[in-house]
């Protein structure tokens, strides 16, 4: 398998993850996420060209629904969880550039 | 493919970029890249005075017309009041799960077989592509990744030229933010507020190969895709309300070289005006930094309408990394041949094809014209009548030829303008005083030399067509003035008054009609004094236009032309108004 | 040791047809469970939330019904709790995460629609590992739940709370989830019956998802005979759920004493070594050969990708956790912290809303995913599911159920394992079936030289709940003959 997950692949997935980790902790996870990589490198050892991956157990295809218009949420019930709500729409800080 | 994770395809990067080896550059399905040569390829030059031309490829997102999302039953409806189109699955609420819509499946393969063929139709798998944005219920969009619904179609352009089509996949659409203080714009916002009406909207992402070779391609790709769309009722296609958007992926390389260099995508192109302005000002800056030794970074820039301009988008310290991986709560779509057969079956006749039909009527060649007939849904079957009519009026055919009649959908009117270029006769909107709109287009051949009559369709575009007033004209009718018109017998102007008492009064032709009125056509002299007149009136703007650069006189034109009909009560001539101010200038 | 009693409770079976007869009120039967929450729930802590109010009218509802004429259903009158992460219209659903604390779901999971049209009373929404993750329910951000036979260890997880509450008759019945173990082994420390079963089965909407290509929903009860009760009552097919088998639910009930006379059974070589305790190991053997004694034919197999299973498993399911958990994000419910732009507001959200198990496992996944390493670990992986289930399948040529272990070990002290990795050994046995797909259940079966219970594991193919049960059926028998015997 690849080489041994480090503090910075750590910091960068906690990024990608939209976790902050604190110094304790990314020392900790590091070790700890290194330990399962390292057991799960019996994994990575085998020879599997040709092996089809299984996403799904159970073997279904097709399974559609028809255009037809079902129950909605009325806004209210929707709004009730919100944290923050403003103009029967959900409210967030400044949100820092544009949608990918 | 290797890597399923990096989400574009690796065209125009490094290969070229940094020399590292003859790598062949693959799209997203590891086909290698190529590029086709044009009769019609825009040319920038670079600060320096090199050239380069233009590769260019479009991904066009149309929001299907179905009546609820792409994986739950909520509405799909525009324009209603926020969050009030949603359910818990919309939501993407603790515990929800997504179920496929079969009609979204179902124009999916439409669009297939319109473009490539039944063949071009895919067992499919469903993705998720993760990101963190507030718009995204479940901060993972449901896409389509390394198989896609429909791969290998081609557009055939008015003007001939073919663009392949990549791929098309289904996804669902993002809900919509607005940002509070800052003038509405993203920047310098205090806060933002989400509404998830959008949200789960089915999309069909289109993606061309990289084979458009100018901003005149470009918009011609988008309106006839457009017009495909429209046709097929796969979408309504409306630029303006956001059911279609265009997103342009720009390179260039040195002209007369076969390299494939980095491209950029841009984005925020709302309309065919944007999108050309956009992709000439790309092209020429990435020009600018190859010509510099500088390199260009692959990235996704965004189109300032207002300042002309794209810009680098502010959102990421690192690249995005999407970690696709197969939708594990949703199983494969496996269509059958009968059902796709079946929907093959039942496809209208497509804008190529129809373009073929139409010049066989109008016995043109049509690799050397192109007519684009404007029509709204519902007044295709006229246009098609009128043009035989025009024909065997013509041609001495006599009545009673068969007139075939076949289904035409195509562009909207308020986009003739953009695709057929700047032409002073358009009218778009409402004719003063009128209770219709009325254009005529005529689209030139990219070889505009001397050759067959044009021939230009008279065509009534607003709504009423399609009502009681379509019905009372009668194709015959119809063609009898749009003969009056090109032969000059009548102004444009002219005829669209005309035009407006055809459509209610069935008892009636062109000719009697024009008479009453006491319509003539304005002699040559007459058009002479009446432009002159108008240049002793203007001596500034005259200046302006004598002296000036193409740019510059196309503006002013219009409005010399303008003064010159007030003049005449809008009984010249525009072309010819226009040619003789040209032969002014010059002479 | 300190220990919460179950005595006195009733089965499920028993209770429907009493309340169903009309000799019983269900509001007797709750009140009797509430006397028993009252008593042991302060020491055991199964619960997050006891229902009262809803369980009580429930309960009048059906009785309701009874005095009416009507028939309420096959779980009328039955006390059952919820884990807490099955979505409760109305009622408060955390996964035991401080990111959800108090949040109110608008709508029902499918399968708590089936529970209460069936007739059943909600008790409660149980205690469970942090958004199921966990062998040990001690994740919970709410503290951990304690096994009723022992207060000072951990009754399994990560459905620890619907476990212990089956257990100390808190309820009649519960429903769990089950990921990688999360029903099984928590059924096994616990000594009652817990099911797993094929997945697809049970429809998961409503179910707040871990890793949807493993999770299922299944029963905790104290008899094989009540698990397949409520087994059938929620399995079927459900249109919201695109992954639900569209076949008719196994008939488990009506062939529940064919016996197995002639039944093939294999007692899986790899899951009997040495990183089992022995007295495991021990009740096994004494099940297999029970089920021989009763005409079965028992033999060893081996199942060689079962190895595996661990390490593929914690590839996939973080996996897919990373994603499913990327929606807690202080937007549109839940934990927010605020914050001066969006971003930060997020990052500050979920990083005081998840624990640590969930932050590591979502950086597990998140990693397993990324640009660069897709193919070496996530890729490999479900190329390893497809190992574990051709070998399955070619054991399932030669056999009609399969035994092994469902715990390494009987129940461990609160605080004993602080190491993940060596927490995540709990699931060796266990895991395979979710990666297959596959249905499993845990038996009780006698206790180790600890004293403490010890479950029997049986597996069957795909929808095969039939012969599984049946070989539960025969194994609970033999460990009824068993105890006697002993005492």
């Amino acid at each position: 398998m690849s080489a041994r997950i480090t503090r910075d692949d750590v910091v960068h997935v906690a990024k990608l993850a939209r976790l902050e980790l604190d110094d304790a902790r990314i020392e900790t996870f590091t070790a700890q996420l290194a330990a399962v990589l390292e057991h799960a490198s019996d994994v990575g050892a085998l020879d599997l060209a040709g092996v089809p991956p299984t996403s799904h157990p159970y073997p279904l295809v097709n399974v559609l629904r028809a255009d037809e218009v079902g129950a909605t949420l009325p806004s209210h019930e929707a709004l009730a969880g919100a944290p923050q709500a403003e103009s029967g729409r959900f409210r967030v800080p400044t949100i820092l550039g544009e949608a990918p | 493919m290797t890597d399923p994770t990096s989400p574009e395809p690796t065209s125009g990067g490094p290969s070229s970029r940094d020399g590292a080896g003859p790598r062949v550059p693959t799209d997203s399905l590891g086909n290698p890249i190529t590029v086709p040569d044009s009769a019609d390829i825009t040319v920038v030059t670079a600060a320096d005075g090199s050239r380069w031309e233009l590769v260019c490829g479009l991904e066009v997102h149309a929001e299907l017309a179905t009546a609820t999302k792409m994986f739950s039953g909520a509405p799909n409806h525009f324009g209603d009041e926020p969050n009030t189109n949603i359910d818990p699955v919309t939501l993407g609420l603790p515990g929800t799960l997504p179920v496929i819509n079969e009609k979204a499946v179902e124009l999916a393969i439409r669009f297939g077989c319109a473009v490539g063929g039944p063949e071009s139709v895919r067992r499919s798998v469903f993705s998720r592509k993760n990101y963190f944005y507030p718009d995204m219920p479940k901060n993972f969009q449901i896409s389509q990744y390394d198989q896609p619904i429909v791969v290998d179609g081609n557009l055939e352009l008015a003007s001939g030229h073919v663009v392949g089509i990549e791929r098309a996949h289904l996804e669902e659409d993002t809900g919509k933010s607005t940002h509070v203080g800052g003038a509405g714009r993203i920047t310098g916002a205090d806060h933002s507020l989400v509404d998830y009406n959008r949200a789960g909207v089915p999309l069909l992402e289109i993606v061309s190969r990289p084979h458009v070779r100018s901003t005149d391609q470009a918009r011609q790709y988008v309106a006839e895709l457009r017009s495909i769309l429209v046709a097929c009722a796969i979408s309504d296609g409306k630029m303006e309300e956001g059911s279609m958007r265009v997103d342009a992926n720009v390179s260039v390389r040195p002209e007369g070289s076969q390299e494939i260099r980095t491209r950029c995508e841009i984005k925020n192109l709302n309309s065919l005006r944007s999108l050309a302005r956009a992709i000439e000002y790309e092209a020429t800056r990435q020009a600018d930094l190859h010509a510099a030794g500088e390199r260009l970074v692959q990235e996704t820039r965004h189109w300032d309408e207002a300042e002309g301009r794209t810009g680098t988008m502010r959102s990421k310290e690192e690249a995005d990394d999407y970690r696709y991986f197969p939708e594990p709560d949703l199983v494969p779509v496996d269509p059958s041949p009968e059902w796709i057969a079946e929907i093959a079956a039942l496809l209208p006749m497509l804008p190529a094809a129809r373009r073929a039909r139409l010049a066989d009527i109008a016995g043109e060649d049509r690799t050397a014209e192109s007519i684009v007939v404007i029509v709204d849904r519902g007044q295709d079957d006229q246009a098609l009548s009128a043009m035989a009519w025009v024909t065997r009026l013509t041609t001495g055919g006599g009545d009673d030829a068969v007139v075939e009649s076949a289904s035409v959908d195509v562009v909207a009117s308020e986009d003739a303008g953009a695709v057929a270029g700047p032409d002073p006769r358009i009218a778009s909107g409402a004719d003063a005083g009128a209770a219709w709109s009325v254009d005529q287009v005529t689209l030139d051949a990219a070889s505009a030399a001397p050759g067959p009559a044009r021939t230009r369709v008279l065509v009534h575009t607003a709504q009423n067509l399609a009502g009681d007033g379509g019905a009372a004209l009668a194709p015959r009718r119809l063609a009898e003035l749009v003969l009056l018109d090109s032969s000059g017998q009548l102004t444009a102007t002219q005829a669209k008054q005309v035009l407006a008492v055809l459509v209610v009064d069935p008892s009636t032709n062109a000719a009697a009609v024009a008479q009453a009125k006491g319509f003539e056509a304005m002699d040559a002299g007459a058009l002479e004094l009446a432009v002159d007149a108008v240049i002793a009136a203007n001596p500034t703007e005259w200046e302006q236009f004598r002296d000036g650069d193409p740019k510059v006189r196309g503006k002013l034109t219009g409005f010399f032309v303008g003064q010159v009909m007030k003049a005449t009560k809008g009984q010249a001539d525009g072309k010819s108004a226009t040619a003789l101010l040209t032969s002014r200038a010059s002479g | 040791m300190s220990a919460v009693d179950a005595g006195g409770a009733d089965t499920a079976v028993r209770i429907a047809a009493a309340v169903r007869a009309g000799e019983r009120s269900a509001v007797d039967v709750l009140d009797a469970h509430l006397a028993r929450i009252d008593t042991g729930e302060a020491d055991v802590h199964a619960f997050n939330l006891v229902m009262v109010d809803a369980a009580r009218a429930a309960a009048a509802a059906v009785d309701a019904r009874v005095a009416a004429g009507e028939d309420p259903g096959s779980l009328a009158g039955v006390p059952i709790a919820l884990k807490d992460n099955l979505c409760t219209r109305g009622v408060a659903t955390t996964c035991s995460s401080k990111i959800l604390e108090g949040w109110v779901p608008p709508y029902d999971a499918a399968v708590v629609e089936r529970v209460w049209a069936s007739g059943g009373v909600p008790v409660g929404k149980t205690n469970l590992d942090e958004f199921a993750m966990g062998s040990s329910t001690e994740n919970s951000a709410f503290g951990p739940t304690r096994n009723p036979h022992d207060l000072t260890k951990v009754p399994g997880g990560s459905s620890g709370g619907s476990a212990a509450a089956v257990a100390a008759g808190f309820a009649a019945l519960s429903l769990g989830s089950d990921t990688g173990g999360s029903i099984r082994q928590p059924a096994a420390l616990c000594g009652v019956v817990g099911v797993k079963p094929t997945y697809g089965l049970v429809s998961r909407y409503g179910l707040i998802a871990f890793a949807s290509s493993l999770d299922q929903i299944g029963p905790f009860a104290t008899t094989v005979a009540d698990a397949a009760v409520l087994l059938e009552a929620i399995a079927g097919h459900d249109p919201a759920d695109a992954t639900s088998i569209p076949r008719a639910v196994p008939r488990i009930v009506d062939h529940l004493d064919d016996g197995v006379d002639g039944l093939r059974v294999g007692v899986v070589t790899e899951l009997m070594g040495d990183g089992i305790n022995p007295d495991v190991r021990g009740r096994v053997r004494e099940a297999a050969d029970a089920l021989a004694e009763s005409g079965a034919k028992v033999e060893e197999v081996s199942v060689p990708a079962v190895m595996f299973g661990l390490s593929a498993y914690y590839l996939i399911a973080p996996a897919e956790a990373s994603s499913n958990l990327a929606r807690f994000d202080g937007v549109r419910y839940g934990l927010r912290i605020d914050a001066p732009t969006t971003n930060e507001m997020m990052v500050a959200s979920r990083t005081a809303g998840f624990g640590d198990e969930v932050k590591r496992r979502i950086m597990l996944g998140t990693y397993a995913l990324s640009a660069g390493y897709y193919d070496a670990f996530y890729g490999q992986a479900q190329k390893v599911r497809t190992l574990i289930c051709r070998d399955f399948d070619a054991a399932y040529e030669r056999f009609d159920v399969l035994l092994a272990p469902t715990s390494p070990t009987t129940a461990f002290d609160v605080g004993a394992i602080a190491d993940p990795l060596a927490m995540y050994m709990n699931d060796v046995c266990t895991i395979p079936s979710n990666l297959a797909g596959h249905p499993a259940m845990s038996v009780p079966f006698g206790t180790g030289s600890d004293g403490l219970p010890v479950g029997v594991q049986v597996l069957a193919p795909a929808l095969g709940e039939v012969a599984m049960f049946q070989t539960a059926a025969a194994v609970e028998a033999a460990a009824l003959t068993v105890r006697e015997a002993r005492s």
